[in-house]
């Protein structure tokens, strides 16, 4: 049993199919990447998996149950959680009410004892704030917790997304470029943190630029181009496929390791 | 200093402490009730801000849920005879009910469409106030039955100042524990990022529900408590220029801070007054005070000020 499956997912805008037919299934504590050139249509099937976007065909399933079309806070009550290309944190919260945010999912939805200011409420708080403080110790955030998130700087808010996602205590974490504009020494952060993440047991599916990132840390690499499956394999595989090289270069260059210098 | 301010009670203990204070030093009787009238505006302006300045949706209807809270007050006590505390919660209820209803199909828009259908509703209960004259006394409005409690009738502005003062505290308490509670952390999630929200597991139409009908409710109550202090209630309570004047409370006090919607609310409630001696120049003048409020306290009032003076206490 796989825990996230994708069967046949594609979506169409205004006549281009910017995400075609594409399937491929993941494993806890495995890290799945998906990379391709710009406007393959990674962040389209991002959405598709996550909810934002209504997929057209297609199925999505974690551990075999049917999530297709399900909202965002529908998949996010079944395990999923996930991170923003362009930054989605909540800037004017402190950066423990982010992450305390994140911890919604197992927080009673009991607005009237909320309200009334009820002991229910105070205990609940008190949980969610320690597990919300844990989380930020764990990505090195702790003495910027009461700060506001909006002063915080571009690398801090990075893995304060992930610092969120983690706070719902999700089964598969969908990563948008968690890398993304960070300075070498951040991305070696990121890169340890998804490692950390994955050991314990938690299934990722990674979008990401940065090559020496993904072959580094992933299990299985997808290719998309056009929106279509080009390849799917092992870095080792991917890194040496003729389609691959000549999808992210076009034909006359000798090796990916062009990309590098 | 710094940890009184951030303590999450010393808004409360600042108000109380503000009303205490006011109410000891206020000289007669016209003073107590443009007191009264500040406190009950500041309710309002209360809800509005959790919906406003904390949620980030936008109403440019709430005077109408002034006005049912109102003529509840004015309607049930004299036709059907209903206590006139009842007829208060009542009216509260059905603004709680029907901001629910209203507020599925109203809170999917955002941003302008939401501020127009927001708008809309408003004139809607204006009009409705209006037009039943055979009930409402359409325009001239009808007298309010007095507030009995123990047997006596509560008519001496100094008695209306302390109730109203009373019940802007529970408003705040009850606020404060809202938004120190996940519904409460989720309603200002949703103002910064509604998807990443969506992505967390919080279900967005439910907390926008909430937060409209609590601040409806809120709106409800002070409309009630306008109608018995008065003694008398017109439609214009549910215009369009009330809601306005609401939203300007909220924007001038600070968005996002309580005690900035009481400030906001006596700013707009008193200044008004104040400027009567000006005459034909008092709009003029009133304009002139809020842009130049706008101007260099761009925050709001509180906010801005607790900001200068946390940065120059630490």
């Amino acid at each position: 049993m796989s825990l996230l499956a994708v069967k046949g997912l594609g979506i169409g805008f205004g006549g281009i199919r910017a995400v075609d037919n594409v399937t491929f299934s993941t494993e806890p504590g495995k890290i799945f990447s998906i990379i391709g050139p710009n406007g393959a249509g990674k962040t389209t099937l991002f959405n598709l998996i996550s909810g934002v976007y209504r997929t057209e065909s297609g199925s999505v399933t974690i551990l075999d149950e049917e999530v297709t079309r399900l909202s965002p806070e529908a998949l996010a009550a079944r395990g999923m959680a996930r991170t923003f290309q362009n930054l989605q944190v909540f800037f004017r919260m402190s950066a423990l009410d982010n992450v305390m945010v994140g911890a919604h999912v197992h927080e009673a939805p009991r607005g009237l004892s909320h309200l009334l200011g009820l002991p229910s409420t105070a205990r609940e708080n008190r949980q969610t704030r320690d597990e919300a403080m844990a989380l930020l110790t764990r990505l090195r955030l702790a003495d910027v917790a009461e700060r506001t998130a909006g002063n915080l700087s571009y690398g801090q808010l990075k893995r304060l997304e992930i610092a969120r996602a983690l706070a719902s205590r999700p089964k598969i974490l969908l990563l948008d470029e968690p890398a993304a504009g960070c300075n070498p020494t951040e991305t070696a952060e990121i890169d340890e943190i998804i490692v950390e993440v994955a050991r314990s047991g938690v299934g990722i599916l990674l979008v990401e630029h940065d090559m020496k990132l993904v072959m580094g840390v992933s299990d299985r690499v997808l290719v998309l181009t056009q929106g279509r499956v080009l390849i799917e394999g092992t870095p080792a595989e991917v890194a040496n496929s003729p389609a691959v090289i000549e999808a992210y270069l076009g034909t006359g260059l000798p090796s990916l390791e062009a990309t590098h210098a | 200093m710094r940890g009184l301010i951030g303590n999450r009670w010393a808004e409360l203990g600042a108000m109380a402490l503000l009303i205490g204070l006011v109410g000891l030093i206020l000289p007669s009787g016209y003073y107590f009730r443009v007191g009264a009238l500040v406190l009950v505006s500041a309710i309002a302006a209360l809800g509005l801000n959790l919906l406003l300045g904390y949620a980030g949706q936008v109403s440019l209807g709430h005077a109408g849920f002034v006005g049912i809270g109102a003529y509840a007050v004015a309607l049930l006590p004299t036709y059907w005879g209903v206590p006139t505390l009842l007829a208060l919660a009542g009216g509260a209820v059905f603004s709680g009910l029907l901001a629910l209803a209203l507020g599925r199909p109203i809170l999917r828009l955002k941003g302008h469409f939401l501020a127009v259908a927001t708008l809309g509703l408003g004139i809607l209960v204006a009009m409705v106030l209006t037009n039943e004259a055979r009930i409402t006394g359409g325009p001239d409005g009808m007298p309010v039955p007095r507030l009995e409690l123990f047997g006596t009738r509560i008519r001496a502005p100094e008695t209306w100042y302390w109730i109203t003062g009373g019940v802007l505290l529970v408003a705040t308490f009850f606020a404060q524990n809202l938004l120190n509670s996940s519904t409460g952390r989720a309603l200002r999630a949703l103002h910064d990022s509604e998807v990443a929200a969506r992505a967390a597991g919080i279900d967005v139409a439910r907390i926008k529900g909430i937060v409209f009908a609590v601040s409806a409710i809120y709106a409800s109550v002070s409309g009630s408590l306008l109608a018995l202090l008065n003694g008398h209630i017109t439609p214009d309570v549910a215009s369009f220029l009330n809601s306005i004047e609401l939203v300007t409370m909220v924007v001038l006090g600070g968005m996002g801070s309580l005690l900035g919607s009481l400030i906001g609310a006596a700013v707009l409630v008193i200044l008004p007054q104040a400027l009567t001696i000006f005459h034909e120049y008092e709009h003029l003048l009133l304009g002139s005070f809020i842009i130049l409020i706008m101007i260099f306290l761009r925050d709001g009032i509180v906010p801005t000020l607790r900001k200068r003076f946390t940065e120059r206490g630490s």
